[in-house]
């Protein structure tokens, strides 16, 4: 019995060794960043693997000019919460008729919504700007949020359709022999049990529209409207091979959503791993 | 009674209506659309276009090295791909349920590289191969790091399949996490007592009972590498010489570089046609396995 606990632990303490020396390595690409974005150019290019000699700071200072990091920022995240809020709200309500509803009209699509989760976006994309630009909205937010609305809808009104078939109606009935409109049905009773899949659909579209290169680069032109991907993506054409300002501008680009990562991870494992199930 | 059907028509406007209204705009019109220019030699500029029926798909099969290169390139990474994510997904999986003092720490780690953007990571990763391993080459002395990462075509695959790996590992690890908590640990004590090892335990009774985990993760996995656009441009931009160039890329290259919007479509609904293929099978697969179960 003895000689099995202690054989035991020993493998234990191997799996843990080498699970913390593969972690490490699976760090080093952020090393190379961070020691890097703080060394002058001729540093990087003597010895880009030893710690820096002199820190500069003045390396970030310049980027966060040069990438006009609040600006970009800023529009990423106008972009991706309202993004966001506008599609969990309106899904949820699109997939909670769909499913109390079993008209024709919504069974025909839902079934559209499931088989347009297969078109890949380069199969929509030529003609989408057109369409972008003949409602007016290009090279502005609203068309990108707008577009966002569109392409995020089949996938988001999978998951809350999934979801709410497993609640059970009983508790809208009652709410509705107590005197409540529909209305008031959804919001009141329905919304607040639909609360973990919203945060996994959250969680999912916030992923993905955050890290976004494609769609704005097709709709956006106006530097002012840039967000994080595209001013990273002009900024690294601009001073291409220049590491000593195109390093401390990719720190500043992964920052957020590294941070927002951080404080959020039990949700965002949590809601990964429910969306597998789901999805 | 009438009024009722009006509440129940106001309803379904009120609930349905936006969505559906974002869905036609955004997704079902400019298929179509995108389907119609894929018959003709449309320029995306000039007002006129003109029909040329199946001339651009003939083309793209008879005249177009290029794209018949970039769906090999994407079949070769989306088997790479697969089977190197999944399988050290699933071995971090398997080796973070069990009692570590730092699991929690370690789940950290793996999963944070897939919350960067694929755009920034192949940005992140050109300094690595260019200057990094040039730099851990020097020191050790060791050929894998001297290689010209993304100088010739062989050795800039293999640079897009580690970042792709190293990018999304971590996510599938979580699924499997969740998959491998889900087995009931009675099972697997009873195999112990009736003398099996670990090993044999996870040949069979572990990896049975996370089957559906591991469909889920095949399914991410081949969508992932097969739609692989951010990384790619980020990355190698397709090159060198167009050895790296995914589908995708390729796509966006023909329309948005040489303006062939036409011949971009044609090529943008055989990619589809792929795609819709491939997850048609996969979710045939997965059917089969929920019946065996």
């Amino acid at each position: 019995m003895e000689t099995t606990a202690k054989k035991f632990n020993v493998s234990l303490l191997l799996a843990e060794l080498l699970m913390i020396l593969l972690a490490l390595v699976f760090l080093v690409p952020f090393y190379f960043l961070l020691a890097n974005s703080v060394k002058s150019y001729s540093e990087i290019l003597s010895d880009s693997a030893a710690l820096p000699s002199v820190l500069q700071w003045n390396n970030y200072a310049e980027a966060w000019k040069a990438t006009d990091f609040p600006h970009a920022f800023l529009n990423s995240l106008v972009v991706t919460v309202t993004s966001n809020v506008l599609l969990a709200f309106l899904c949820s309500m699109c997939a909670y008729k769909m499913v109390r509803n079993n008209s024709r009209y919504n069974r025909m699509l839902y079934v559209a919504l499931v088989a347009a989760m297969v078109i890949p976006f380069q199969a929509i994309m030529i003609p989408l700007v057109q369409i972008v630009s003949r409602l007016g909205v290009m090279d502005s937010t609203a068309g990108l949020i707008l577009a966002y609305l569109g392409f995020g809808a089949p996938m988001t009104v999978f998951l809350f359709h999934g979801f709410v078939k497993s609640v059970p109606v009983d508790i809208e009935e009652a709410s509705r022999v107590d005197g409540s409109s529909p209305y008031g049905t959804f919001f009141r009773i329905v919304l607040p049990l639909m609360q973990p899949i919203i945060v996994t659909v959250i969680i999912l579209n916030t992923l993905w529209i955050w890290n976004d290169y494609l769609m704005p680069s097709l709709i956006l032109q106006d530097p002012v409207l840039r967000t994080i991907p595209i001013a990273t993506y002009s900024f690294f054409g601009q001073y291409t091979k220049q590491w000593d300002l195109a390093l401390p501008g990719l720190v500043l680009g992964i920052t957020p959503v590294v941070i927002f990562f951080l404080l959020m991870q039990k949700y965002i494992i949590e809601g990964i791993a429910q969306g597998s199930v789901k999805g | 009674m009438d009024l009722k059907k009006r509440s129940r028509l106001m309803q379904q406007f009120i609930f349905v209506g936006p969505t559906s209204l974002f869905f036609f705009v955004i997704v079902l019109i400019p298929f179509f659309l995108g389907l119609y220019y894929s018959f003709t030699s449309w320029n995306g500029i000039s007002r006129h276009v003109e029909w040329t029926g199946l001339r651009n798909y003939i083309h793209i099969f008879t005249k177009d090295p290029s794209f018949l290169n970039s769906f090999w390139f994407t079949a070769r990474f989306t088997f790479f791909g697969l089977v190197l994510t999944n399988l050290l997904g699933f071995m971090l999986a398997y080796v973070l349920t069990r009692k570590l003092f730092t699991r929690n720490l370690l789940r950290t780690v793996f999963f944070v590289p897939h919350v960067i953007g694929g755009l920034l990571l192949g940005f992140i990763w050109q300094f690595i191969f260019v200057r990094g391993f040039a730099s851990v080459g020097q020191a050790t002395g060791w050929s894998f790091f001297n290689l010209p990462w993304l100088g010739t075509g062989a050795t800039s695959f293999w640079a897009i399949v580690i970042v792709f790996v190293w990018q999304n590992a971590g996510y599938l690890m979580v699924i499997y996490i969740s998959a491998i908590n889900n087995v009931p640990q009675g099972l697997i004590e009873a195999s112990k007592v009736d003398g099996a090892g670990r090993m044999q335990a996870l040949r069979h009774v572990t990896l049975p009972l996370v089957m559906p985990a591991v469909t889920v993760c095949l399914f991410l996995s081949i969508s992932w590498s097969f739609k692989l656009f951010d990384l790619n441009l980020s990355l190698t931009k397709g090159g060198p010489f167009k050895a790296t160039e995914s589908v995708a890329l390729n796509i966006y290259n023909e329309a948005y570089t040489i303006s062939r919007f036409g011949m971009g479509s044609a090529k943008a609904m055989i990619f589809f046609v792929i795609v819709a293929i491939i997850s048609l099978l996969q979710v045939r697969a997965t059917k089969k396995r929920e019946v065996e179960l």
